[in-house]
């Protein structure tokens, strides 16, 4: 593929990134880059986790500024001092990570530090709750603009995100991962958006590790690759498996590994497990019967709200009102405390890595080993020497990319983070690894590395019961599908019955 | 961490050559070891306190502990464990009063602990609710009235309390062991134990660690034991000292205690801090005091001046800290 194709749009770039180069102590994050942002078009830029693409945004966004190189907008080098004086100039960025005040209004939120106020300084709430009620009906939601943000679900906070960059005159809109917490039906609304703004004429910068909605709605893809621009087309001349190639350096079949190994005794045995709604009305998780065998890779596909994630959360005994009856290789569960049911061989990967799984204060060792510092003892003091040969087996085993094992967690990619996360769990040599969206928000590289990890413990026996939102991946990796829709077992496909529309059909069905 | 500690020891360093200069006593062994003595208060107090602040609490109790473990220790001394349906009055020996002694300090720490974690009450709360009732049971229990002379009698073999605060060994004061027991006890506790681990991860991520397998509300409760037991034995030091319990002693202990805390560099939400940056911290404190002491500052400026290093030392580590995080946010994603 010629680098130097002609972009979908014949227009100039309205924006554009010359020979940028953003060095670090120690680290070159960008090397010379060259990026144009094309208006009414959505600008595709791609790349792992670690080739550059965040940093280059903060360039855009005001947040950094190049060590060498310019940015031109609209033909006039500028020098963007700050995300405040960006933002004057039209240029606003949706961060991947929310941004939101869960205590305030939804309405509050998106007028944050540029409040509508009357002549005497004061909000002039009403006014603000009617723009946001048109933001909204633009995104169709039924959102009230009073609702407070912790009332609303994950997806719906992140339309607010949204939102809140709509709520202003912008010509170039950086979007990190809009869609990585949203639904389908929800990031369907989201696309129809971004088409809708590049009609009336706005530059959309638009990052996904989702590769199928790039390639939907993109018009001009750039790829970068450790910090070197490595690519640029138009939509025409783009496919997946260009795209992976360019990336990564490998191809999409190389994503998803199989193993044939064999099936073994029930691992895990779950029985009419329930778990009634906060307010009594119906069931967060309804009669839910399944079992998992030594070396089974089973998938829950579902909508957001189908009950995916509190079915785990009653598994690994997060849920005190859950009812039913769990077994863990033949040994009931009763009530047991989460420290039990990791000695009893269960293993839980949250899907919220910030809130739930990093201990951000930490080094990426002391994550790796905090749930089994009792195997790290001699006597009753911890080993360093063996805390640094297990640690150091896992950073080799799962390939996570640091440089030491003391070095602070919160430096590590997102999907090195989410190694971690998965590390620790393995260290405590689960019989039963319970992984949650265990591939949102981290790149190609990263989920290739994912899924061998499954596969790997599949083949040691272990039983591994993944949730997921894209098809795509229970597709490729599921030995078995389950298919959740209101708190209910919809469907249970054997690998052969699993294709993405016997999927999609057993998750809206009633 | 290495650069954080290096700058608590380089202001201290500063502060000792300055007092050195201006003041030619300052270095005197005599007054150095006055000055140790002083400063074990702040540091066995600043011990438990880090334990309880890296798991993300914090213990206003710690002063009223030092004073109602004070008379509990007075009390045993003076009256005896009084039995009234018996009639009679039980007189221990020295090393018993001292361990039941510890013992209510314990148990106030039980209390917080279950405050916070069983009850769910936050730890400023709970804390400022046993701080008043531990003041006001130190007051019941002699009408507001001083035990004096605990000096105990041979007869009734419970002499030899005052030799904690006056005795000394190898030339150094007991209260100087005490502190340098606790001390290396507490730093090995904080990072080569499974313990010490669990609190620094329950003060960075409390949901976190708790989906890690961490007991989180036993480890709080440890947090809060460990803090009343240091307060008991900061109790019996200056009980002993002063050969006297005073319903009274402790007061506002606590805020020093938080202050030595800050000062060693220690986070206030919990997470990151040291027991070596806490003992510096109240050397610092100490430091200061002496010198100023020395040098004929007015007691009013001192406070002044105290409450000035605080905030300024928290600055100095809010802007060391943005400077990490700016370092941290540079390392491409």
């Amino acid at each position: 593929m010629p680098s130097s194709s002609l972009p979908a749009t014949s227009a100039q770039p309205i924006l554009r990134a010359e020979g940028v180069t953003k060095r670090y102590p120690g680290t070159l994050a960008l090397d010379g880059v060259d990026f144009n942002v094309y208006p009414g078009a959505v600008n595709v830029l791609i790349g792992e986790n670690g080739a550059g693409k965040s940093t280059l945004m903060k360039m855009l966004a005001g947040v950094e500024r190049p060590t060498s190189g310019r940015l031109l907008l609209n033909g006039e080098a500028v020098h963007l001092e700050s995300p405040r004086d960006a933002l004057a100039r039209g240029i606003a960025i949706i961060y991947q990570e929310l941004n939101l005040f869960p205590n305030l209004s939804v309405a509050e939120n998106v007028f944050m530090a540029r409040e509508l106020t009357s002549r005497a300084g004061t909000v002039r709430h009403d006014e603000q709750e009617e723009v946001v009620r048109s933001l909204m009906a633009r995104l169709e939601q039924d959102i009230q603009p009073a609702t407070l943000v912790e009332d609303l679900r994950i997806g719906q906070q992140q339309l607010v995100e949204i939102a809140r960059a709509l709520a202003q005159e912008v010509s170039v809109l950086i979007m990190d991962e809009p869609t990585s917490a949203l639904s389908t039906a929800e990031a369907e609304i989201l696309l129809r958006l971004v088409e809708d703004l590049t009609a009336q004429g706005v530059a959309v910068i638009y990052i996904s590790h989702k590769l199928d909605e790039c390639l939907r709605i993109g018009d001009h893809f750039t790829v970068l690759r450790d910090g070197k621009l490595v690519a640029e087309a138009p939509a025409g001349d783009v496919t997946l498996d260009w795209i992976v190639e360019t990336m990564a350096g490998r191809s999409q079949s190389e994503l998803f590994p199989r193993s044939n190994h064999a099936i073994g005794a029930p691992l895990l045995e779950v029985r009419d497990l329930s778990l009634p709604r906060a307010h009594g009305d119906g069931f967060l998780v309804d009669r839910v019967t399944f079992t998992l065998r030594a070396g089974e890779i089973v998938g829950i596909y579902g909508l957001m709200g189908a009950g995916r994630t509190e079915l785990l959360e009653c598994l690994f005994g997060m849920q005190p009102f859950a009812s039913g009856t769990v077994r863990v290789a033949g040994y009931e569960l009763r009530g047991e405390s989460i420290a039990e049911r990791i000695q009893s061989g269960l293993a839980f990967v949250t899907e919220d890595r910030q809130k739930l799984g990093l201990v951000q204060s930490m080094s990426v060792a002391e994550n790796i080993t905090l749930a089994s510092l009792r195997s790290m003892r001699r006597g009753l003091v911890l080993s360093r020497p063996k805390e640094r040969e297990r640690v150091g087996a896992m950073i080799r085993s799962l390939a996570i990319k640091a440089r030491r094992p003391d070095q602070p967690v919160t430096s590590l990619s997102g999907g090195n983070q989410q190694k971690v996360v998965i590390a620790r769990s393995l260290l405590t040599e689960p019989k039963v690894l319970l992984m949650d969206e265990p591939t949102r928000g981290i790149d190609i590289g990263a989920k290739a590395d994912v899924f061998r990890i499954m596969c790997d413990l599949a083949r040691e026996g272990v039983a591994v019961l993944f949730v997921s939102s894209e098809l795509k991946e229970v597709v490729a990796m599921a030995d078995r599908a389950l298919v959740m829709a209101r708190g209910r077992i919809t469907a249970d496909l054997p690998r052969e019955l699993i294709t993405e529309s016997a999927l999609g059909a057993a998750a809206v069905a009633a | 961490m290495m650069i954080l500690r290096l700058r608590a020891y380089i202001a201290l360093i500063v502060l000792v050559a300055l007092f050195a200069v201006l003041s030619p006593s300052f270095l005197t062994t005599g007054n150095l070891i006055i000055l140790t003595k002083q400063v074990a208060i702040n540091a066995i107090l600043g011990i438990g306190m880090t334990f309880v602040i890296l798991g993300g609490g914090i213990d206003l109790s710690v002063g009223s502990i030092v004073g109602l473990c004070g008379m509990v220790a007075g009390w045993l001394i003076a009256d005896g464990l009084v039995l009234p349906m018996f009639g009679i009055a039980i007189f221990f020996k020295v090393w018993i009063v001292m361990l039941l002694t510890a013992l209510v300090g314990v148990g106030v720490g039980v209390v917080n602990g279950l405050l916070v974690t069983r009850f769910s009450v936050t730890p400023f709360i709970a804390t400022l609710g046993t701080l008043y009732v531990a003041r006001g049971a130190a007051l019941l229990m002699s009408g507001g009235a001083t035990f004096p002379d605990l000096a105990g009698h041979p007869s009734l073999k419970n002499t030899g309390f005052p030799t904690l605060g006056a005795g000394s060994a190898l030339g150094l004061p007991y209260p100087i062991w005490v502190m340098v027991v606790l001390a290396a006890v507490s730093a090995f506790v904080a990072r080569k134990t499974p313990f010490g681990r669990q609190v620094y991860a329950i003060g960075g991520n409390e949901k976190a660690a708790a989906l890690a397998g961490v007991r989180v509300p036993r480890v709080k409760l440890l947090t809060y034991v460990i803090s009343g037991f240091c307060a008991a034995v900061v109790g019996l030091i200056i009980t002993s000292q002063l050969v006297a319990a005073h319903p009274a002693t402790g007061g506002s202990f606590e805020l020093n205690a938080i202050a030595v805390v800050v000062l060693g560099g220690t986070s206030l939400t919990g997470g990151r801090g040291t027991i070596g940056g806490t003992i510096i911290g109240a050397f610092v404190i100490g430091v200061l005091f002496n010198g100023m002491v020395l040098l004929g500052v007015s007691e009013f400026w001192q406070t002044v001046i105290k409450g000035a290093v605080i905030v300024v030392a928290v600055i100095v580590d809010q802007l060391q800290q943005r400077m990490q995080q700016a370092a941290l946010a540079k390392t491409p994603t």
